[in-house]
């Protein structure tokens, strides 16, 4: 089948220095995947037509770009399904990374973020045993956060790592996880502590883009979300994030629901200055009836709530 | 058509207008809902981060109320669909989790749940179980030369694996309801990403970004207005659209002010059926609705 496929061209050493879409026809059959086109491309049409790629096999994460605005690994990407699903094929480089030439971005913002986190084990003594039976009990626990590829696609897609360049990211993150539950590691209160500081785990904004693109399915967001849970269990409860997963529930253990009012009251109670910031907003809500009575009784349905939480504490 | 009606905590709190527009429009279509009165809250996938179990009873008691019912549900936010739809499907699978959770579940209420409820968002229901086809003649005042942005948000559409209605890569359902509306669905980068709702409380500068982000890039498309169907991006994009209007201005010169309208999907959907913008409580709106109301009239 005769197929088209846009491409994104970018030279930062040729006359036009925008980057620009260029087509190209080839054909392609249900084998062809995104990277064995560019490779005929590349063969074939333009040989200066740039790109990584190595394994061909979803392994070694090279070939990680936009394709039809989503990021995929080039080589498990079938054509004509992306045809067939979008309408099109457009493919361009890694979203929100610098980009050296054509297909090809510049990896560091990812490699720094990974180096922030210590990814790995520290200890005082190296010699000092650790039980094996300790280290295979630790696979369930890893809920598949040391399979990363590093193909970079979970921090392009991260909405946090848009609105905020210096947020540590999802693969650091979900790596930082990985390091936390292995019993031969001697620094994970330091660690942990460390990620309750701003661009830590706290500024996930829990898109889920970052679980939908990993195509090696690390889930980095449940990674993050399992840190926040470890964070609080060691009793660090006093970020704002953490207290909204706290008082959230405290709310709805009482009440059997949310009351938006309530919530951000108890969250900022005693910060003064949060408190004082919310006033303008709070007085608009009010006048455009958004502001459900912090005092009211509690709706039908708590009783059996309140029975829930207390049968969960037991 | 009979649907076990979850309104949500939003729908009973911060947005009022939520459920008067839905119960507006569920009427006027003929489909019957039973309001699930004593329901509880989801838990919005923050109390699953304290306690995931927790979570999974206190979705399994409401899964457990419309099972009784003989009912499936219908939810109106995004997120609660994500969550309650989400754990459906879990607890539908696997059967040693469903039995674990119904042992504390009998304990605390009595109530067991056997995995029979389908969980659906008014979105999905007006697309599929209603039809466009049988929609059409609802719509007495046609949304004509109106364009409106299409804003799904994440937990309608990811993970994949809670939602699966839409191809979340390129999610339609909106944009087919905005046409039978007769309106324009504009297209514009951001429709399927966060409105940054979850984190306003800790992470406002995130939070405001992302707004500024979305509703800059609608206004852009030369959007009339957004729709969502979920009540926190509703929140999100609208009550905090002023703050976000000074970031989109440093981006873009200060002549570039933000003034869009955010409609939940029952509140449009009640504007193209010839109700009143007061029926539909425009007024509890912080961004103004009067612009869009008069182009539409």
């Amino acid at each position: 089948m005769r197929i088209t496929i846009k491409i994104q061209r970018f030279n930062p050493e040729s006359e036009i220095k925008k980057a620009h879409w260029v087509d190209y026809t080839l054909d392609a059959g249900r084998e062809t995947t995104v990277l064995l086109a560019l490779i005929k491309i590349k063969e074939e049409i333009d040989g200066t037509l740039t790109f990584r790629a190595s394994c061909r096999a979803s392994i070694c994460g090279s070939d990680l770009m936009m394709i039809n605005g989503i990021q995929k690994l080039a080589c498990r990407t079938s054509v004509l399904e992306e045809i067939s699903r979008h309408g099109k094929l457009q493919v361009g480089p890694m979203d929100k990374m610098p980009v050296i030439k054509d297909l090809v971005v510049d990896m560091d913002p990812f490699w720094q973020k990974l180096k922030a986190v210590k990814p790995y084990v520290e200890r005082q003594n190296d010699d000092a045993p650790v039980q094996s039976e300790t280290l295979t009990n630790i696979q369930e626990d890893l809920e598949n956060a040391d399979a990363c590829i590093m193909c970079g696609a979970c921090l392009s897609a991260c909405n946090s790592f848009e609105a905020s360049s210096d947020f540590l990211g999802p693969a650091a993150l979900a790596k930082a996880y990985r390091i936390q539950v292995d019993p031969r590691d001697e620094m994970r209160i330091d660690r942990l502590t460390a990620l309750q500081e701003d661009n830590g785990i706290w500024d996930c904004v829990r898109c889920v883009y970052c679980v939908q693109v990993c195509p090696k399915d690390v889930a980095p967001m449940e990674q993050i979300v399992r840190l926040r849970r470890l964070s609080i269990a060691a009793n660090m409860t006093e970020s704002i994030g953490a207290l909204h997963i706290t008082k959230f529930t405290e709310v709805v253990g009482e009440e059997g629901r949310l009351n938006e009012t309530k919530l951000p009251l108890l969250m900022t109670w005693g910060n003064f200055k949060k408190m004082f910031q919310m006033i303008p907003l709070g007085i608009k809500m009010l006048i455009h009836g958004k502001s459900p009575n912090p005092f009211a009784d509690p709706p039908a349905g708590h009783k059996a709530v309140r029975a829930i939480f207390k049968g969960r504490k037991k | 058509m009979k649907y076990a009606y979850y309104p949500g905590c939003a729908g009973k709190g911060a947005t009022p207008e939520l459920h008067q527009s839905t119960m507006k429009v569920v009427n006027g279509l003929g489909i019957e809902v039973h309001e699930l009165d004593a329901f509880n809250c989801c838990g919005a996938g923050v109390i699953s981060e304290a306690d995931p179990d927790l979570a999974y009873t206190l979705n399994a008691r409401t899964l457990a109320t419309a099972e009784a019912l003989h009912l499936d549900i219908m939810t109106v936010c995004g997120t609660c669909q994500g969550v309650l739809g989400g754990i459906n499907k879990k607890l539908q699978k696997d059967k040693s989790l469903r039995k674990r959770i119904n042992l504390g579940l009998q304990k605390s209420t009595g109530l067991t749940y056997n995995g029979t409820v389908k969980v659906k968002h008014i979105q999905w229901i007006l697309v599929k179980d209603f039809g466009l086809e049988a929609l059409k003649p609802f719509i007495s005042n046609p949304l004509t030369d109106v364009s409106i942005a299409p804003f799904y948000g994440c937990y309608i559409l990811r993970p994949e694996s809670a939602t699966g209605f839409d191809d979340w890569e390129n999610p339609q359902s909106l944009e087919k309801l905005i046409k039978t509306m007769g309106a324009y669905p504009v297209e514009y980068d951001g429709r399927t990403k966060c409105c940054g709702f979850p984190v306003f409380l800790e992470k406002e500068k995130i939070a405001t970004e992302l707004v500024a982000n979305r509703v800059g890039s609608a206004k852009k498309a030369g959007a009339d207005a957004m729709v969502t169907p979920c009540p926190l991006c509703h929140m999100g994009l609208d009550i905090y659209q002023k703050d976000a209007e000074k970031i989109h201005q440093k981006k873009e010169g200060l002549s570039h002010t933000l003034d869009m309208p955010v409609l939940h999907l029952p509140q449009l959907l009640g504007l193209a059926m010839g109700y009143s913008p007061e029926s539909l409580g425009m007024k509890h709106h912080l961004m103004p609705t009067a612009p869009l109301i008069q182009k539409i009239h």
